[in-house]
C-alpha cells in the first residue's frame, strides 16, 4: 500500500475510487460476521466464488464480503445490489441458482423474504418491516464495506471526516461540534461525549493523554459493538483519530474481548492498513499529527467493562473497580489523563464531524439526539440488531420492527440494559426510548440489549437468572455486592422451588436496595435492578410462587404441573411422539393423559398442542 | 485546605484527606473492618459508608476511599447509613458468625439475629492481609484470586510462597482471625490473639490437633464441658 502524505493525496485515492466504480454492475453481498458464518455464510461464499470463477462470472457479477447486517433471522442473507434485492437463510443449493439469476439480471421470486403477516414475498431490502422502519445510520455502512479493504471504506467518504477535521479543525472547535452534537455515551451511563472530551482536553498535558474504545460488551444477548467492530472496523479507528486531534491524546487503546475473535482479527487488519496508508502512527496525512491505536484484550471478566476496572486491566492488574473521584480524565491509565468510549459512540463521531452536528442532533429527542442499536432478541418474529432514532417507543420496536410475538402468547415485558437492568412491562410500552425515561421505569439503558419475553417467561425465573449471572461476575471486591448478590439469588432460588416465606421477600427487598445503594462500582450499584425491577410491575407473580406455590408462567419445574384438559383434547397424538420420557399415553381420539411421575416438564407437549388442551396448573391441582 | 461539614461540624482538612480521616479529626468514629493506617485504603467492607450531598436523596459512599472536596456536606450516622450499615452487618454475620471483632459491630448496633442462612466463612476477604503482605512486608506473598463467589486469598497456584517470610503480619491484621488455624504449619504461625468464643474446629474436625498450639485453647476448653 503507498502511504498517503497529505489531504490531498487521500481525496485523490477516494475520487479513483469513485470513477473505477461500475453503478450498473451486480454486486452480491454476503453477510460474514461471527452470526452469519455460525450460520453458514462461509459456504455461501464458497459456492459464490467458485460459481463465479467456474462460469467465466467473475467480471458481470461481483462479490462482497461483509460484516453483520442486523437481521439475526434471516441469515445467512444475501443482498443484490444495486436494487438492493435481500435474499435470506439462504443454502447451498440455492446459491448455486442465485449466482446464475445475478448474472442474467433476474430475481428468484421463490427465494425472497415472505412477510408472516400478508403472505407475499417482499423483493427489497428497504420495503422489509424489519429494515424500513429503523434509521439505520452506523448499521447501513456495514453492508457497504468490506471490513478487511480499507479501499471500499475510502471509497463510501470514509475518513473524509477526518480529512475535514485535519484540514479546517481547530481542536477546540471540534470538541464543540460534538458537544453541539448532543451525543451521549453509548456504553449505558449517558455521560455527554462533548463534555468528556472538553475535560480531557482541559487537563495538563504532563505525561500525555490516552483515548480508550471500550469494546468489552459482556451483557448476555447484547453484540451490537461487536458487529460495528467486526463490519466496520475503520469508523472507529476515524473516530478515535477525530478524537484524539480534539483533545490531544497521544495513545489510543481499543479493549476487546477475547470472545471476539473475528472483531479481533479485522482490527488488527484495519490497524495494519491505517498504519501502512499514513492515516494511524506518526505524521498523519503529513501534517504532524501523530496517534496509534493499540489493541488490549480482556480476558473475559464482565466487570472490566466498568471504567476504572478496565483501566486496571490494561494495566496488567487485576480487574477491580476503584473509587471515583479521581475519575479516569484526571487520572486514568498509567496516572495519565483518559477519556473511554464506548464502540458506538466513536461509531458515531465521524458522522457527526462528516454531517455536521446540526444535522445529527435533528434524529432523535433534544437531550438525547441521534440513533441507538439495541440488539432485539426473545420472544419476538424479528430478532436482530435494530438501530432507531432516540425517543421511539419500546412498543414501535417490539410490534413493527420485532413483528410481535414469535409464540402463542402475548408479549408479557422488555428487559433492558444487560443483566443489570430491568424489566418493562407491556403496558408501559409507550415509553419513549431515552436515558431518562428508562430509569425512571426502573430500568437502564444500558449498552442496548433488549430481550422480549411473553407469558411463558417467569419474571422471578428471569431476575434469578440474571442474578446468576451478576454473582459469578461481580469481582468480589465490595463485601454488598458480592454476598448480596449471592444472597439475592439464594432467596429468588428459594422463591421459585416454592420454599420462600413471605418474609424472605421483604427481606429480598431490603437487600436490594442496601445493594444498590452501598456499592463501589456501576455493576454493583445495578445488581440489585433485575430483582428491584421484577418487584415493582411483577409482585404478584412473586406471591403466586410464595402463597400458591405455583408458577403461572409454567417455567418453575417444582412448582407446576402439565394436565391435558379432557373435553379440549380429541386425541389427536400430535404431543405423544414429541415427549420425551414418554410420559403422554392415550388412544387416537380420545382424551390424552400425562403421567406426572414420568413428566419432565419440558414443555414440548405445550408447544405443538394448537388447541391449546395443556395447561399448567398448580401441583396440588393437577394431582386431583 | 479543604473545608467540609461532617454532621454539621465544618472541618478544615489538606487536600487528599479522605472522609474517614477527616472524620477521625473529629473524633467521630466510623466503623470499618478493612481499613487500617499504614495500608492503601480499599473500600471492600463497605461498613464505613456515610452518605454524602444534599438530602434528599444523598449518595452512599466508603468514607475509606473517598478523597474529601471543598463544601461537601457528609452524613456519617443518617438513618440511611444506619440502615445500610445494619445489613450489611446482618450479611457478614451470616457468612462469618465467629469473628469476635463483627460479633462486637453487631452488638453495637443492635443487630441480634440474622435472617440468612447460617455460613460458617473463615474470611470476609477484606483485603488487609493482602495489602499488609504487599505495602508493609514487601512480600506480595498473598494475593486476591478468582472472581464472585469463588474470589479467594492465597498464595499463586496454592503453593507455599517462596518470598513469605513467615513473619505472621498477615494474621495480626485479619479481623476474622483464623489463619492460625488452617495455617499449614500452626507451630510457625504467630496468633493474632483473638478471643473468638467459637472456634472452627468446633464445626470443622479438622482442625482437632492443630488447635493445641493455642494456650489456653478455648476450642478444648468449651469440648471438655
Amino acid at each position: 500500500m503507498e502511504r498517503l502524505n497529505s489531504i490531498d493525496e487521500l481525496q485523490a485515492l477516494r475520487d479513483r475510487m469513485v470513477a473505477d466504480r461500475q453503478p450498473d454492475r451486480p454486486v452480491m453481498v454476503i453477510t460474514a460476521g461471527t452470526c452469519g458464518q455460525a450460520s453458514g455464510a462461509n459456504d455461501l461464499i464458497r459456492i459464490a466464488k467458485r460459481e463465479l470463477l467456474a462460469n467465466g462470472l467473475a467480471e458481470t457479477v461481483g462479490l462482497r464480503i461483509t460484516g453483520c447486517h442486523g437481521f439475526c433471522q434471516a441469515e445467512p442473507s444475501v443482498l443484490v445490489e444495486p436494487e438492493g434485492v435481500f435474499y435470506p437463510r439462504l443454502g447451498i443449493k440455492e446459491m448455486v441458482k442465485l449466482v446464475r439469476a445475478v448474472s442474467r439480471g433476474e430475481v428468484l421470486e421463490e427465494l425472497l423474504w415472505r412477510d408472516p403477516k400478508t403472505r407475499r414475498r417482499v423483493a427489497k431490502q428497504a420495503d422489509i418491516p424489519f429494515f424500513a422502519q429503523q434509521t439505520r445510520t452506523i448499521l447501513s455502512h456495514n453492508q457497504k464495506v468490506d471490513p478487511i479493504r480499507v479501499y471500499t471504506y475510502i471509497g463510501n467518504g470514509g475518513y473524509s471526516a477526518l480529512a475535514k477535521v485535519l484540514w479546517t479543525g481547530e481542536p477546540r472547535r471540534v470538541v464543540q461540534e460534538v458537544k453541539a452534537s448532543g451525543l451521549r455515551g453509548r456504553g449505558g451511563a449517558g455521560f455527554p461525549t462533548g463534555r468528556k472530551w472538553e475535560l480531557l482536553a482541559s487537563q495538563p498535558n504532563g505525561r500525555g493523554r490516552v483515548l480508550v474504545c471500550n469494546a468489552d460488551e459482556g451483557d448476555p444477548g447484547a453484540y451490537m459493538d461487536r458487529s460495528v467492530l467486526e463490519g466496520n472496523p475503520h469508523s472507529i479507528i476515524e473516530g478515535m483519530l477525530i478524537g484524539a486531534y480534539a483533545t490531544g491524546a497521544t495513545e489510543g487503546v481499543v479493549y476487546v474481548r477475547t470472545e471476539y475473535p473475528l472483531a479481533i482479527k479485522h482490527l488488527v487488519i484495519a490497524l495494519r492498513q491505517a498504519r501502512e496508508l499514513g492515516l494511524l502512527g506518526n505524521n498523519i496525512l503529513g501534517t504532524g499529527f501523530s496517534f496509534d491505536i493499540e489493541i488490549v484484550k480482556g480476558a473475559g471478566a464482565f466487570v472490566c467493562g466498568e471504567e476504572t476496572a478496565l483501566m486496571r486491566s490494561v494495566e496488567g492488574e487485576r480487574g477491580e473497580p476503584r473509587q471515583r473521584p479521581p475519575y479516569p480524565v484526571e487520572k486514568g491509565i498509567g496516572g495519565k489523563p483518559t477519556a473511554i468510549n464506548n464502540v458506538e459512540t466513536w461509531a458515531n463521531i465521524p458522522i457527526i464531524l462528516s454531517g455536521g452536528a446540526a444535522a445529527f442532533a435533528k434524529t432523535g429527542t433534544p437531550g438525547n439526539s441521534g440513533t441507538k442499536i439495541f440488539s432485539l432478541v426473545g420472544k419476538v418474529k424479528n430478532t436482530g440488531l435494530v438501530e432507531v432514532p432516540m425517543g421511539i417507543t419500546i412498543g414501535e420496536i417490539v410490534s413493527n420492527i420485532g413483528g410481535g410475538p414469535s409464540g402463542r402468547t402475548a408479549i408479557k415485558a422488555v428487559q433492558t440494559g444487560g443483566p443489570s437492568g430491568g424489566c418493562i412491562p407491556a403496558s408501559a410500552f409507550d415509553l419513549p426510548i431515552d436515558f431518562e425515561s428508562l430509569a425512571k421505569a426502573g430500568s437502564i439503558m444500558g449498552s442496548g440489549g433488549m430481550i422480549v419475553m411473553d407469558h411463558r417467561t417467569c419474571m422471578v425465573d428471569v431476575a434469578k437468572y440474571f442474578m446468576k449471572f451478576l454473582k459469578d461476575e461481580s469481582c468480589g471486591k465490595c463485601f454488598t455486592c458480592r454476598k448480596g448478590t449471592q444472597r439475592m439469588w439464594e432467596i429468588l432460588d428459594d422463591v421459585t422451588s416454592g420454599k420462600a416465606t413471605p418474609e424472605q421477600l421483604d427481606l429480598l427487598e431490603e437487600l436490594a436496595q442496601v445493594v444498590k445503594d452501598t456499592s463501589m462500582c456501576g455493576l454493583g450499584q445495578t445488581a440489585a435492578t433485575p430483582v428491584l425491577s421484577t418487584l415493582r410491575y411483577f409482585r404478584e407473580e412473586y406471591m403466586e410462587h410464595i402463597d400458591r406455590k405455583h408458577c403461572p408462567a409454567s417455567v418453575c419445574r417444582s412448582l407446576f404441573a402439565w394436565r391435558i384438559i379432557p373435553e379440549k383434547c380429541p386425541g389427536c397424538g400430535l404431543c405423544i411422539p414429541v415427549c420425551p420420557t414418554g410420559a403422554i399415553t392415550g388412544e387416537k381420539k380420545k382424551a390424552h393423559v400425562i403421567d406426572p411421575l414420568q413428566c419432565s416438564k419440558c414443555g414440548a407437549c405445550y408447544d405443538v398442542c394448537n388447541l391449546e388442551a395443556i395447561v399448567g396448573e398448580p401441583v396440588a391441582e393437577a394431582a386431583r | 485546605m479543604i473545608t467540609l461539614t461532617i454532621n454539621g461540624i465544618r472541618a478544615t482538612v489538606e487536600p487528599g484527606t479522605t472522609l474517614l480521616e477527616a472524620a477521625g479529626f473529629l473524633g467521630i468514629e466510623i466503623p470499618t473492618l478493612c481499613h487500617m493506617d499504614g495500608l492503601s485504603p480499599y473500600g471492600a467492607c463497605r461498613l464505613c459508608i456515610v452518605e454524602i450531598g444534599e438530602p434528599p436523596p444523598g449518595k452512599l459512599v466508603s468514607s475509606c476511599t473517598y478523597p474529601a472536596q471543598e463544601g461537601l456536606k457528609v452524613r456519617t450516622g443518617s438513618a440511611r447509613v444506619i440502615r445500610a450499615r445494619r445489613m450489611i452487618l446482618e450479611l457478614l454475620l451470616a457468612s462469618c458468625p465467629q469473628s469476635k471483632i463483627i460479633q462486637d459491630l453487631a452488638s453495637a448496633y443492635e443487630v441480634r439475629t440474622q435472617r440468612f442462612r447460617q455460613e460458617h466463612e473463615d474470611c470476609i476477604l477484606c483485603g488487609l492481609c493482602v495489602r499488609m503482605c504487599a505495602e508493609q512486608m514487601m512480600a506480595k506473598a498473598i494475593g486476591f484470586r478468582g472472581r464472585g463467589e469463588h474470589r479467594s486469598i492465597g498464595t499463586p497456584f496454592d503453593v507455599p510462597s517462596e518470598v513469605c517470610r513467615l513473619c505472621g503480619g498477615c494474621m495480626y491484621v485479619c479481623p476474622a482471625c483464623q489463619l492460625r488455624c488452617t495455617y499449614h504449619e500452626p507451630d510457625k504461625a504467630i496468633c493474632g490473639a483473638c478471643a473468638n468464643l467459637s472456634a472452627p474446629c468446633l464445626e470443622k474436625p479438622k482442625f482437632d490437633d492443630l488447635m493445641c498450639y493455642m494456650t489456653p485453647c478455648v476450642a478444648c476448653e468449651i469440648r471438655k464441658d
